[in-house]
């Protein structure tokens, strides 16, 4: 008898859901949760997605998060310059975080405060126009009600209102597909592009929701409830991809 | 048949304040240390530093040698971020600085290596990188529907330093580890090019250390060859040795207090050779 899923696994499945239907693309999840959602997804439903050691190599195989992949089965040679040409392909999906998002999936993980001398320098740039601009995009946000805010110190990942505002063509490939919170999942298949809640996590109310973000959230229908992970999906995550609980940092 | 081997201070010798000086490696890896402390210990300063950084950014912002800093990231990789490089930013110490998009950066070396003046890209496109950098300019495409695109600048070098894990004295560069990462773009793009490399090698052992794949600088490019074992390190260098963890652990502390940087300084990093260096760290052990 399987125990009850606990939070950080319903979250690493919903992560894992924005990996469904991807195909045969390059997914680069960044971080403990996300790793373990591209694990995931390879070894159940997306079995053709490609992953990466983080070093230089795409590997096979269900590897556990840390391992440090010596007896992986190699696949493919994926050195940091073979990264940009693939997300310049478009043959690409990452998992990337955020510290602060807004309505329109505009994301900021480079400063906060005036960009020029910030308060607090994060992250920086990092690939974040790249990747936004090129393929599709997921974030995944530990805590919702720090993170959604009304406006975003500096954009590093552009959202909907910004790349609407450009060349019609430069778009054409942007798309912020999931975002996964401690609390739901959203998307954008809202009308006028604002951030839609697709699904809450189990107990979780539309109000409570609503009141861990600075902005308005967009309901289309009754959100559904984010699917329970099935028994075969948590022996996976716990016996396999994570025995040592890293997931459950994410949420302390 | 030109024998290209020269020493640190040399290479030091042929620098000027101002110039624009590529560094290559990536965040804490394989970065040619021993050419950073002794640009470090130098007068050089004005210094416009071009770098995928890590401590080489960190170390030579927090000594003032730099006017600004070209950047796709500053990172310790085992630590996230590039702790004197941060205290400059907030502090608003370093004069100038341009940050690119991680892949964009890697455009700017290409152009510069190819002698265009730009490659274009989407890269940047909606993000504050164009927003904060009034500088950068967009091209409209002479094709289809003149799609705009990011014109990312060539990255014009006046020098540019480059550690290896083997090199011939002529200035051929093999790399044995898991990435070259761009350094075979930065010493294209060099006017001059200072290859520092863990062991010189005669030409004809390079294929009994490597596969023919690994010999990716060829000494066209590369004006000087210095051998400098552990040249890279703190930084890793594999297969000839990791990243020193609790070595780097201790020089990100001293982005807290400026004692313990002036000490850090004069215990590691103004010694006045690579020589010295070397000795030091064999005497601390496991080294």
């Amino acid at each position: 008898m399987v125990s009850e899923a606990t939070i950080d696994e319903i979250c690493v499945v919903a992560l894992a859901e924005a990996f469904r239907d991807d195909g045969e693309v390059l997914c680069n999840p960044m971080g403990p949760v996300p790793v373990l959602a591209g694990r995931l997804a390879r070894a159940t439903f997306a079995p053709d997605l490609m992953l990466t050691d983080t070093i230089a190599y795409a590997v096979q195989g269900n590897l556990p998060l840390g391992a440090d992949g010596a007896d992986a089965v190699v696949e493919s040679y994926m050195p940091f310059r073979s990264i940009f040409d693939q997300v310049w392909s478009g043959k690409r999906h990452v998992v990337m975080g955020a510290s602060q998002i807004d309505q329109y999936g505009n994301q900021n993980f480079a400063a906060i405060g005036p960009y020029r001398q910030p308060k607090a320098q994060l992250l920086g740039m990092r690939g974040a126009p790249g990747n936004l601009i090129n393929h599709a995009t997921s974030y995944w946000i530990p805590n919702q009600a720090r993170t959604f805010v009304e406006q975003v110190d500096v954009v590093s990942g552009p959202g909907y209102n910004r790349v609407a505002a450009l060349h019609p063509d430069s778009g054409r490939f942007h798309e912020i597909r999931r975002i996964v919170t401690d609390l739901g999942a959203y998307d954008f298949e809202s009308a006028d592009r604002t951030m839609r809640v697709r699904s809450l996590h189990p107990g979780v109310t539309l109000e409570q929701a609503q009141a861990a973000s600075a902005f308005p959230l967009t309901v289309t229908d009754d959100p559904e409830v984010s699917r329970m992970p099935t028994d075969e999906e948590l022996a996976l995550i716990r016996d396999v991809f994570d025995p040592n609980g890293v997931r459950k940092g994410e949420f302390a | 048949m030109a024998d290209k081997r020269m020493t640190e201070d040399e290479v030091v010798g042929e620098l000027e304040s101002g110039m624009t000086i590529g560094i290559g490696g990536w965040g804490s890896r394989r970065k040619p240390m021993s050419l950073v402390r002794a640009i470090l210990r130098s007068d050089l300063t004005d210094l416009h530093i071009v770098s995928y950084g890590g401590p080489d950014v960190g170390i030579l912002t927090a000594a003032g040698k730099c006017r600004k800093v070209t950047y796709g990231f500053v990172s310790l990789d085992s630590i996230a971020l590039e702790p004197h490089f941060r205290s400059a930013r907030q502090s608003g110490s370093l004069p100038d600085f341009l940050e690119l998009d991680e892949g964009a950066f890697y455009l700017g070396l290409m152009a510069a290596a190819h002698r265009v003046p730009f490659y274009p890209t989407r890269a940047g496109l909606g993000s504050a990188m164009m927003t904060e950098n009034p500088d950068l300019k967009t091209v409209t495409s002479p094709y289809g529907d003149g799609e705009e695109l990011v014109a990312i600048p060539a990255f014009e070098m006046d020098a540019v330093l480059i550690h290896m894990n083997r090199a011939d004295q002529r200035g051929n560069g093999q790399f044995l580890g898991p990435d070259l990462y761009f350094d075979d773009l930065f010493a294209m793009a060099g006017k001059k090019t200072y290859l520092s490399a863990e062991r010189i090698v005669a030409t004809e052992d390079f294929l009994a250390e490597g596969p023919v794949h690994t010999l990716r600088i060829p000494r066209i490019h590369v004006d000087g060859v210095i051998e400098a074992p552990l040249g890279a390190h703190f930084t890793e260098c594999p297969p000839d040795y990791g990243r020193d963890e609790a070595f780097q652990r201790e020089y990100a502390a001293t982005a807290r207090d400026e004692d313990l940087w002036k000490q850090f300084r004069t215990d590691w990093l103004d010694l006045e050779s690579h020589e010295a260096y070397q000795a030091k760290l064999s005497e601390r052990g496991q080294w």
